[in-house]
């Protein structure tokens, strides 16, 4: 198991540095140029020193290798003095936004609290009403709350969030008021009032990330509660006078979660994807917006940055999801 | 004891598939309405006449009545034939990139399973996009490239071609892992080999042999592919890097609505609306002829 793991972590670095130079190369090709706003009044040769000085002046291979070693060197080494207290990153160029001639990465710190909040509970909530929707439909198959529980799983699995999203501000917000359509990242809560603020802002955007999540989950747990509740060693339970509710729940879960868990594992770096259009919707400044923004403003370094770690988060899921197959699943070694 | 006569013709695999696919009503009911979705985006402004395009700021932002029976927009132009144009436009991406996604998926899927010395680097490939972050990178190829393809094919066939394009290389892994797996399990059977003995070449033997015995995953990927595309088509179009604005879809009209969500909200429904059902049934669909082509469930 060890092994597997080491070899799967080292077999992932040449496949995120692919990934890295595809992203790169790509925006390599990018028509836009950043000196486009500058005026034309500017000479030319106080234009190049600009174009040096977001560091433009350099072959496509170097500025490849300095972005690859400001991501991973400079900035690891950053978050090191930031914590330790140390003096690692001392004169070191970071990862510079084109927009904001920030650093990239505390851009992303600051945006990352509101996409967690929202993309987490929003997974959580999905997948808690998941699971006893797929096990009780499964249990009661083609019932009419296994008929129903199928619809509605297919209906959330084809709305899109874009509609969902919409639809549930013409509903809550404009009709009856409830609820404000736009996120406010501001709001501090301080007491019960505040926080009742904060539930009732979250619950359009989590319930619409949600919906996405739970009609996903629900259809694989129904299948897989079907795969098992066919099999012998049920039977042998319910013959040694087992209750159904041990039956079910524990010896049918049981086995029947080995494959969700690894859907779910899957389907993490997805949900931050599909938050990209839920914090468009309800106007969250999350790292989706940002991603959004810096596209529409031709902020490379801010793109490349932004889009690389969603491959990390993605490559990084697969190699837990896969290890969590081999851990709860004991037919399957890895070795 | 004497043979039993066959008592009628003897039945076809599809003739078995299609009776399979009629017992699943949702199927059934999901094919009924795309098709006529289809047939109303397609043949609809034959019976309706008004130029989607067609600007009366007098009749503006008006609610369903006679003459524009799903109102008019901020412009007066009509919601109904825009919607028909928009529908047209949507569901030509979504076939179009559909198809795309499935000639790559197949190819990649058929060369990887039957050529050995392929299958790890083609596979790899396979795995690679699925570790791409899909979305993100979409909207930068679409950002990058709308420039350049808008001026060399014009403002709408450059932004087709574009949207196809970057819809279809970034769907097909799922098909090309799928036909792989198949084309592994097939490449061992015998009537591969007696056709390999008999000396057919490769070639003949992939399309006559592989490819009509891959069709089932082919075809159940190629329902879910169309209802991916479609998906996508209009999440781009929504946050505004799709079609240029004067051109119809339906999630640029969603988009449009989302504007005057305030005073008129009733505008995002009929797109919404569109989208979602227009998914649904070809989810449907898709799921109906995925147990018609299971061999283990049909037939019982």
């Amino acid at each position: 198991m060890l092994t597997y793991t080491v070899r799967r972590l080292v077999l992932s670095v040449p496949t995120l540095l692919f990934i890295a130079l595809m992203i790169f190369l790509l925006l390599e090709l990018a028509p836009g140029d950043p000196m486009a706003q500058v005026p034309l009044t500017v000479p030319p040769d106080v234009k190049q020193q600009m174009r040096e000085a977001l560091g433009l002046g350099e072959p496509t291979h170097i500025r490849f290798g300095k972005w690859l070693y400001q991501f991973f060197v400079v900035e690891p080494s950053v978050w090191m003095d930031n914590t330790f207290g140390t003096a690692l990153s001392d004169g070191k160029q970071r990862v510079i936004s084109w927009q904001t001639r920030s650093p990239v990465m505390d851009i992303v710190i600051q945006r990352m609290p509101q996409t967690l909040w929202v993309v987490a509970m929003s997974y959580v909530v999905g997948i808690l009403i998941a699971l006893p929707i797929g096990i009780y439909s499964a249990y009661r198959q083609y019932s009419v709350f296994d008929q129903v529980g199928t619809f509605i799983t297919m209906v959330g699995y084809s709305v899109p969030p874009f509609f969902s999203g919409v639809l549930v501000i013409v509903i809550f917000s404009v009709q009856l008021g409830w609820l404000p359509s736009i996120y406010d990242t501001t709001h501090q809560v301080v007491d019960w009032d505040s926080f009742v603020i904060q539930l009732k802002q979250m619950v359009m955007p989590v319930m619409v990330l949600a919906l996405q999540t739970t009609a996903q989950i629900s259809r694989f747990m129904r299948a897989s509660m079907l795969d098992n509740l066919g099999q012998d060693y049920v039977r042998t339970a319910r013959a040694k006078g087992l209750s159904e509710s041990v039956v079910v729940l524990v010896h049918v879960l049981r086995n029947s979660m080995i494959p969700v868990v690894t859907v779910i594992a899957l389907g993490v770096p997805q949900i931050f994807g599909g938050a990209i259009i839920t914090e468009q919707i309800f106007k969250v400044n999350g790292l989706g917006q940002l991603l959004i923004t810096a596209i529409q403003a031709n902020d490379l370094p801010m793109v490349q940055t932004v889009t690389f770690m969603l491959a990390v988060l993605i490559v990084l899921f697969n190699i837990i999801a896969d290890l969590l197959y081999g851990l709860l699943d004991p037919r399957i070694r890895y070795d | 004891m004497t043979e039993p006569l066959p008592s009628a013709a003897p039945r076809s695999q599809w003739r078995d598939v299609w009776h399979q696919f009629r017992a699943h009503r949702g199927a059934l009911i999901g094919m009924v309405i795309f098709l006529l979705i289809i047939a109303t985006v397609f043949a609809g402004p034959l019976i309706w006449t008004i130029d989607p395009t067609f600007i009366d700021i007098r009749t503006r932002n008006q609610g369903p009545n006679w003459a524009h029976p799903f109102g008019t927009d901020q412009l007066g132009r009509d919601t109904l034939a825009r919607m028909m144009a928009g529908g047209r436009s949507s569901i030509t991406v979504g076939l179009t990139a559909m198809l795309l996604a499935l000639v790559l998926g197949s190819l990649v899927g058929v060369i990887a399973g039957f050529f050995r010395w392929l299958d790890g680097p083609l596979m790899r490939l396979t795995d690679l996009f699925l570790s791409l972050p899909l979305l993100p990178l979409l909207l930068v190829m679409v950002m990058l490239f709308r420039e350049a393809l808008s001026a060399t094919f014009g403002p709408e066939t450059g932004i087709f071609i574009l949207i196809v394009v970057a819809i279809g290389v970034t769907s097909w892994m799922p098909t090309a892992r799928i036909v792989r797996g198949d084309v592994l399990a097939l490449k061992e059977r015998e009537f591969v080999l007696a056709a390999r003995s008999i000396g057919t070449s490769n070639l003949n033997l992939i399309t006559r042999h592989i490819l009509p015995n891959v069709m089932s995953p082919i075809m159940v990927s190629a329902t879910l592919g169309i209802a991916n595309a479609i998906i996508t088509e209009s999440a781009l179009s929504f946050l505004g890097l799709g079609f240029p604005p004067d051109f119809p879809t339906w999630g640029r009209l969603l988009n449009d609505a989302t504007v005057y969500l305030q005073d008129y909200p009733e505008r995002v429904i009929w797109p919404g609306l569109a989208i979602s059902l227009t998914v649904l049934s070809v989810n449907y669909m898709g799921d109906g002829l995925r147990d018609a082509l299971d061999p283990r469930i049909r037939g019982r």
